[in-house]
C-alpha cells in the first residue's frame, strides 16, 4: 500500500481580497519507505501540500489517502511524524521533555520516554543540552530537537518542512547522512520539503518539482544513487548528473553551464 | 476591557528568561510595597505643609481640601492613635488589635471570594476558549457584569442568600461579602486566563493536533502553562479587587466584623478623634497589598512558565 496517493489535489484559500490557488492538480504516489523530496521556488505550496498530508488543513478539490486512510484517519492513528518550518518548542519543557511530548501524549511510560529521548538526542548530537531550556539554544539547535521529537515514535511516514534550513552545512551534511539511514533501518516513507537542489538529490529516491501560481507539479527527477549513501556519494559523477537533471527541471529549459549549486 | 486587555497582556515578542532573577522578585516586591507607602506618606506631609488649612479656593469654589488637623491629621498622630485604646471604657483594646482582627475577617472573606471567582473565570474562559460561539456570546455579558454597582447588588445577593436552606446548611452573611467579592475577582481572571489560553502560536498548536491531543490534553500540556505569564498579573489584580468588594459589600450589606464596618463606625467618630478613621482606612489599602502579595508567591514555584511574563 502506498504511504501517500493524491488524486487531482488542489488547494483554493479565499480571503476577502480575493482567492488564491495554492495548489491545483496534483496527482502523486509516494510508495512505502520511499523517500520524496518536494522543491521549488518560494510560494509554489510545498508546505500547503505537507499540510494537506498531515490533515492540518483539507483540500479544497480532489482525493488524498494517507495508507489507504483518509488523512484523519491517519492522523488519529499516528501513522506520521512532523517537522515544521519553525521548531514550534514549548519554552516551559527542557529539551528532553519536548522530545518526550509525543511519547508522553500517547501514554508511553516515563523510563521508555527517558530512554528512547537520550537515544534521539545523540543521534542529533545533543547530548549535552538535554537539561537545557529553548531559549538557551540556537536556531539549529532547537530545529534539532524538534526533528528528534518528529522521530521519538518511530512513524511509518515523516513529513519535513525544511528541518535542516537553520542549520550549518558541516550539521547539515551529517544529518542528512542520518537521515537516510534512519531511513532505510526504519522503512519509514518521507516527504521532505527543501529549498536546496543537492540536499533533495542526496536524500531521496524522487525529486519532485513544483512550480508557483497555481502550485502544480512540474517535473518528478528519479535519482538512483543506490541505498548506501555515504560522504563519497557527494563527489560523484553520478551525484552531479542528478542535480543538473534537477536543475534543469527546475529551470525549465536545459542548463548549458556546468555550475552546480553544490551548497 | 481592551484597556485591561492590555495591561494583561505580556510582551510576547522576546521571551527572555527571567529564571535567574527568580529569587531576589519577592524581596524586590516587598521593598518597592514598603517604598510606595512611605512615599504616599510624604506626600501628605507635604500637601499639608503646601496647602493652606482652609483649602484652596477658586473665586467662591473650593478646589483642594481643608488641610488642618481635624480633616487631615498628621500621619504621626495616625500612627499614635492606632497604638492607643479604642474607646476610653476600661478594658478596650487598642486599634490596633481590632484593626487587625477586623482585617483578618475581611481578608479571609476576600481570599474565599478570590478562590471562587478564580476558579469561575478559569471554568468560564476555558468554556469561551472550547467554543467560540460561547467567547462571542460571553464576552459582552462579562464586560457588562463590571458595569453594575455592587452597592445594588449587594441587598440582592444577601436576600437571595437568606432563602438558602439546604439540610444543615445555612447562608451566612460573610458567604455574600465572599460572592460579592468573587463577582469583582473573576473578571480580570476570566480577561486573563483567555487571553492565555489563546496564546500559544499556531505552530504549537498544530503540534498537538498531529499528535491527535484532545482538547483536554492540549489544554493541560500546552494552553495552561502557556497561560501562566498571563495568569499570575491577573490573579493578583483579583486579589486586589476582591479586597475591595469585600470591604465595600460588608459596608453595603451591614456586615460585622470586617475593616469595611469598622472603617464606617470609626468615621462616626471623625469629628471629635480624626486620626481613627484614618487608620482604618489606610489599613484597608495595606490589606489590599498584603493579598495581593500572597498572591503573587503562587508564582514563586512556577518559575519556567513565566518566560514571557512583564514585570
Ligand atoms: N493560511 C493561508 N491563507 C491564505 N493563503 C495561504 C495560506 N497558507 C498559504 N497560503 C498561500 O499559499 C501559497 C503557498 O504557500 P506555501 O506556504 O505552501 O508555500 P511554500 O512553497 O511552502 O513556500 P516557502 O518555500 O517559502 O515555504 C502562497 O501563495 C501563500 O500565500
Ligand atoms: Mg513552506
Amino acid at each position: 500500500m502506498s504511504a501517500v496517493e493524491a488524486r487531482g489535489v488542489g488547494k483554493v484559500f479565499s480571503s476577502r481580497s480575493g482567492d488564491v490557488v495554492a495548489l491545483e492538480g496534483i496527482d502523486l504516489t509516494v510508495a512505502a519507505g520511499e523517500f520524496v523530496a518536494l522543491i521549488g521556488p518560494s510560494g509554489c505550496g510545498k508546505s500547503t501540500l505537507l499540510r494537506l498530508i498531515a490533515d492540518l488543513d483539507a483540500p479544497t478539490t480532489g482525493e488524498l489517502t494517507v495508507f489507504g486512510k483518509t488523512p484523519q484517519q491517519a492522523r488519529e492513528a499516528q501513522d506520521y511524524g512532523i517537522a515544521f518550518q519553525q521548531a514550534g518548542l514549548l519554552p516551559w519543557r527542557t529539551v528532553t521533555a519536548n522530545v518526550e511530548l509525543p511519547l508522553e501524549l500517547h501514554g508511553v511510560g516515563k523510563a521508555e520516554r527517558a530512554g528512547r529521548a537520550r537515544e534521539l538526542l545523540s543521534l542529533v548530537g545533543l547530548d549535552d543540552f538535554a537539561g537545557h531550556f529553548p531559549h538557551q539554544l540556537s536556531g539549529g539547535m532547537q530545529q534539532r530537537v524538534a526533528i528528534a521529537r518528529s522521530l521519538a515514535e518511530r512513524p511509518s511516514l515523516l513529513l519535513m518542512d525544511e528541518p535542516f534550513g537553520a542549520l550549518d552545512e558541516m550539521t547539515r551534511e551529517r544529518m542528512q547522512t542520518e537521515l537516510v539511514r534512519i531511513c532505510a533501518e526504519s522503512g519509514a516513507a518521507v516527504v521532505f520539503v527543501t529549498h536546496s537542489i543537492p540536499e533533495a538529490v542526496f536524500l531521496s529516491q524522487r525529486v519532485v518539482v513544483m512550480s508557483p501560481r497555481p502550485g502544480r507539479i512540474s517535473a518528478v527527477v528519479p535519482v538512483n544513487l543506490g541505498d548506501v549513501r555515504g560522504e563519497g556519494l557527494r563527489e560523484d559523477a553520478s551525484f552531479f548528473a542528478a542535480v543538473t537533471a534537477v536543475r534543469e527541471a527546475l529551470h525549465g529549459t536545459p542548463v548549458t553551464a556546468r555550475g552546480v549549486d553544490l551548497r | 476591557m481592551t484597556d485591561l486587555a492590555t495591561t494583561l497582556a505580556p510582551e510576547r515578542t522576546a521571551p527572555v528568561p527571567v529564571r535567574p532573577r527568580e529569587r531576589s522578585t519577592v524581596g524586590r516586591r516587598i521593598l518597592v510595597g514598603v517604598l510606595a507607602v512611605l512615599l504616599l506618606a510624604a506626600l501628605w506631609e507635604l500637601v499639608k505643609v503646601v496647602v493652606p488649612d482652609g483649602g484652596g479656593h477658586l473665586g467662591e469654589a473650593s478646589v483642594l481640601p481643608r488641610t488642618d488637623d481635624l480633616a487631615m491629621p498628621h500621619v504621626w498622630d495616625i500612627v499614635d492613635r492606632v497604638l492607643q485604646p479604642e474607646t476610653s471604657a476600661t478594658g478596650s483594646p487598642t486599634v490596633l488589635s481590632a484593626m487587625l482582627s477586623a482585617c483578618w475577617f475581611t481578608l479571609r472573606v476576600a481570599l474565599a471570594g478570590w478562590l471562587v471567582g478564580s476558579i469561575g473565570g478559569l471554568l468560564l474562559a476555558a468554556l469561551m476558549q472550547r467554543w467560540q460561539l460561547a467567547e462571542s456570546a460571553l464576552v459582552p455579558w462579562v464586560v457588562l457584569s463590571q458595569t453594575v454597582p455592587l452597592i445594588a447588588l449587594a441587598p440582592l445577593v444577601v436576600g437571595w442568600g437568606g432563602r438558602i436552606h439546604v439540610g444543615t446548611f445555612e447562608w451566612q452573611r460573610w458567604m455574600s461579602v465572599a460572592l460579592i467579592a468573587s463577582y469583582l475577582a473573576f473578571f480580570p481572571v476570566t480577561i486573563g486566563a483567555l487571553r492565555g489560553f489563546q496564546s500559544p502560536p499556531a505552530a504549537q498548536v498544530e503540534l498537538f493536533r498531529a499528535q491527535a491531543a484532545s482538547w483536554n490534553r492540549t489544554m493541560l500540556s500546552l494552553r495552561l502553562p502557556a497561560s501562566v505569564p498571563y495568569l499570575l498579573p491577573a490573579l493578583r489584580l483579583g486579589a486586589a479587587t476582591a479586597v475591595v468588594g469585600a470591604i465595600v459589600a460588608e459596608v453595603s450589606t451591614g456586615t460585622k466584623g470586617g475593616i469595611g464596618r469598622l472603617i464606617i463606625s470609626y468615621a462616626q467618630s471623625a469629628s471629635g478623634d480624626p486620626a481613627k478613621p484614618w487608620a482604618a482606612i489606610a489599613a484597608a489599602a495595606l490589606l489590599g497589598l498584603v493579598a495581593a502579595g500572597l498572591v503573587s508567591l503562587l508564582g514563586l514555584g512556577l518559575g519556567r512558565y513565566r518566560y514571557a511574563e512583564v514585570r
